[in-house]
């Protein structure tokens, strides 16, 4: 008998599992949530990636510095060093297994010698063929844009030039009969929104704006949870910028090492590079750091304010405001150029019962991230998602009162997938990681990490090939560039910019 | 000889009970696993910490070898908290829960620099109770006495009539 004395010890146990099984049934809180939200089937609104491939499309790139090589990158074509030695961190699995977008890229123009060179290797390297011309189609370098647009054997352009070359080269293409995706943002000065806009619009050619936020899983969650309007009524949507190094106030022109990159005289062709801008002699700093300058740019609108104009747009439909009031100041950055480091912007939107703030820092990396204030919940949406009930919202009250929801904590959340975790580890830069928190850079959907750009691009792809219009459309970019162009003339010229919608025009009020 | 007798007896009975509430913890530990599918190493081989955190994160980055961790983890403690409550092979079964203790105890040892990896609930200096439990657990493998009251008694019993029998 006594070797038996653990039998009822064992009983025990299993009499105390059963009961501790049964309570944490009845009392999983978890469940609850799930089923008072109706979160089970939230997440079936991503929708999965399509693998279609059609006919062959022959691109052109227009600009192959950095930008360029990153969409040539993600439309399949890595220098062979560089894929060699980005191919073993798995982060382009997904692209290579099943991103083969079927294009070739056989034109690119740039008025740097090595940036060309650099877009000629790049071009030459197809990941999915291992290194052979897609298709046999060999790349051809253009001296200026126009003898690329001329070429009969290109069928789109990727325009990824300084800002101030977009709405014409944009203009020039569509009337060359190319299709085209473009970089943000489309236009630098007022009056090339509405030649852009016209010139699209009456073409039945296919354009992308360069925003790639709607692909990620995350933008689909947050369009289904304003659906589903849990966020009640929205009087405020705060978007931020927060940077705190010189390579993220756009202080580019020297490298890691404090050494002056190359590029002279010689072998850019300044004259072309400032285009319709103002003649100046030639300057390393302006043709590295053209975002920093009035002549090249409309600053921080059109380089960031403009994704996060994008991601709300998209979200929300607000449109263009009544009213933008734009102040900041150069406070640490002073040595050149036009960029403010701290630059703060209201637009109102008196109609819709709304106001939109972009709040900008260069000198902190603090995160304030992008969110929607509703008087039932707040929502953040970037790379990552959540939403937040309010303390006094009359929609969760319920659940706020029995304790299943809580306004310090979020009541839903969508974290990246543990494979995006890994591209995010790959970068080394904190303006390359200030992309990954906004969902610039990479998403998950259906278990794979997907480059956001490369999905981007697909959509582009996929309306040539099949008809449809994608989400960077030219009525968003309309939109868009009227709001940046307001902040923009707010900021330089220190007026308040009012939207006239029956002129279509922008009014300055001193 | 009442005295050494009764001490024996008490000294019994506090080894039995050990071994009682030990194998109660890592059994429920191990059905706890099993009753939730979800539950990973995952969470605890990221927090890992010291000299082994370069194995735990091969261990994560590996989702075959991950699974299969989770496997043995849970069948493991399941087999080591029987073997104790019901007391056979109460001495391998010590062994084996001893090591494996060791183990949890190594991946996020409380060394002076190493922050704890989660919340806590005590303090602790090179020595915490993973370690203890392990040490003790070792204590009932060295110590004959514990094997009472289990099934052990059994095959002792039935292996001494066989080898009786035998001659």
């Amino acid at each position: 008998m006594k070797a038996l004395a653990g039998i009822p010890i064992l009983g025990a146990l299993g009499i105390q599992v059963f009961r501790q099984t049964n309570y944490d049934s009845k009392h999983d809180i978890q469940e609850e949530i799930i089923r008072e939200l109706g979160l089970e089937d939230l997440m079936n609104v991503i929708k999965p990636i399509r693998h279609q491939q059609g006919d062959l499309i022959r691109l052109g790139i227009a600009g192959s510095g950095s930008r360029g090589i990153q969409l040539a990158s993600a439309l399949g074509f890595i220098e062979k060093s560089r894929f060699d030695k980005t191919v073993g961190n798995g982060s382009l699995d997904a692209q290579i297994t099943e991103g083969n977008l079927n294009v070739a890229i056989t034109g690119i123009c740039d008025v740097f010698d090595l940036h060309a060179e650099q877009g000629l290797a790049t071009a030459a390297h197809d990941i999915h063929t291992g290194g052979e011309f897609a298709s046999g189609h060999p790349v051809k370098r253009y001296r200026h844009y126009h003898d690329m647009l001329d070429d009969p054997n290109i069928d789109a352009i990727i325009v990824s030039t300084p800002d101030h070359h977009h709405a014409q080269m944009t203009i020039d293409a569509i009337q060359a009969g190319k299709h085209v995706y473009c970089e943000k943002s489309l236009i630098h000065r007022e009056d090339e929104i509405y030649t852009t806009y016209e010139t699209v619009k009456n073409s039945d050619l296919v354009f992308q704006l360069g925003h790639q936020y709607p692909q990620t899983a995350a933008f689909q969650v947050a369009q289904e949870i304003l659906k589903r309007k849990w966020l009640g009524k929205i009087s405020h949507v705060e978007t931020t910028t927060n940077r705190n190094s010189p390579n993220g106030a756009w202080i580019r022109h020297v490298d890691s090492e404090g050494n002056i990159k190359p590029g002279n005289a010689q072998n850019i062709d300044w004259k072309q590079w400032l285009g319709k801008a103002p003649e100046v002699p030639f300057s390393i700093r302006r043709y590295y750091s053209w975002a920093r300058y009035f002549d090249y740019d409309t600053i921080l609108f059109g380089q960031l304010f403009s994704h996060e104009f994008d991601a709300v747009n998209q979200l929300l439909h607000m449109g263009i405001p009544k009213t933008v009031v734009s102040s900041g100041g150069q406070y640490t950055y002073k040595e050149f150029g036009d960029m403010p480091d701290v630059l703060n912007t209201v637009f109102e939107y008196p109609e819709k019962e709304l106001t939109l703030t972009y709040s900008a820092n260069l000198t902190s990396s603090k995160s304030r991230g992008r969110t929607i204030y509703g008087q039932d919940a707040a929502m953040k949406v970037g790379g990552t998602l959540s939403v937040v009930p309010d303390g006094s919202s009359k929609q969760f009250a319920d659940l706020l009162e029995r304790g299943l929801v809580s306004s310090d904590s979020p009541m839903m959340e969508l974290l990246q997938g543990s494979n995006s975790a890994s591209i995010v580890d790959a970068v080394s830069s904190a303006t390359a990681q200030y992309y990954a928190s906004r969902g610039l850079t990479s998403t998950s959907i259906g278990g794979q990490s997907w480059d956001v750009t490369h999905l981007h691009l697909k959509e582009w792809l996929d309306c040539i090939r099949d008809g449809g219009t994608p989400i960077g459309n030219i009525e968003k970019a309309y939109e868009e560039s009227v709001v940046i162009a307001m902040a923009d003339i707010s900021y330089r010229e220190n007026c308040r910019c009012e939207w006239d919608p029956d002129a279509r025009r922008i009014k300055r009020i001193k | 000889m009442e005295y050494p007798s009764r001490q024996l007896k008490w000294q019994q009975g506090v080894l039995v009970a050990l071994r009682f509430l030990i194998g109660w913890h890592i059994l429920y530990e191990g059905l706890y696993k099993l009753i939730h599918p979800e539950w990973s190493a995952l969470a605890f081989l990221a927090n890992a910490q010291g000299f082994l955190s370069g194995t735990a994160e091969w261990i994560i980055s590996n989702a075959g070898v991950l699974s299969t961790v989770d496997a043995l983890n849970t069948w493991g403690l399941i087999a080591i908290g029987l073997g104790l409550i019901l007391g056979l092979f109460t001495g391998p079964a010590s062994l084996a829960g001893c090591a494996l203790l060791l183990g949890y105890y190594l991946f996020s040892p409380p060394f002076i620099g190493l922050g704890a990896g989660g919340p806590v609930e005590g303090n602790y200096l090179l020595i915490n109770k993973t370690l203890i439990e392990a040490v003790a657990l070792l204590y009932l493998a060295v110590t004959p006495l514990s094997r009472r009251y289990g099934l052990d008694m059994l095959r002792s019993k039935y292996r001494t009539q066989t080898a009786s029998n035998d001659k």
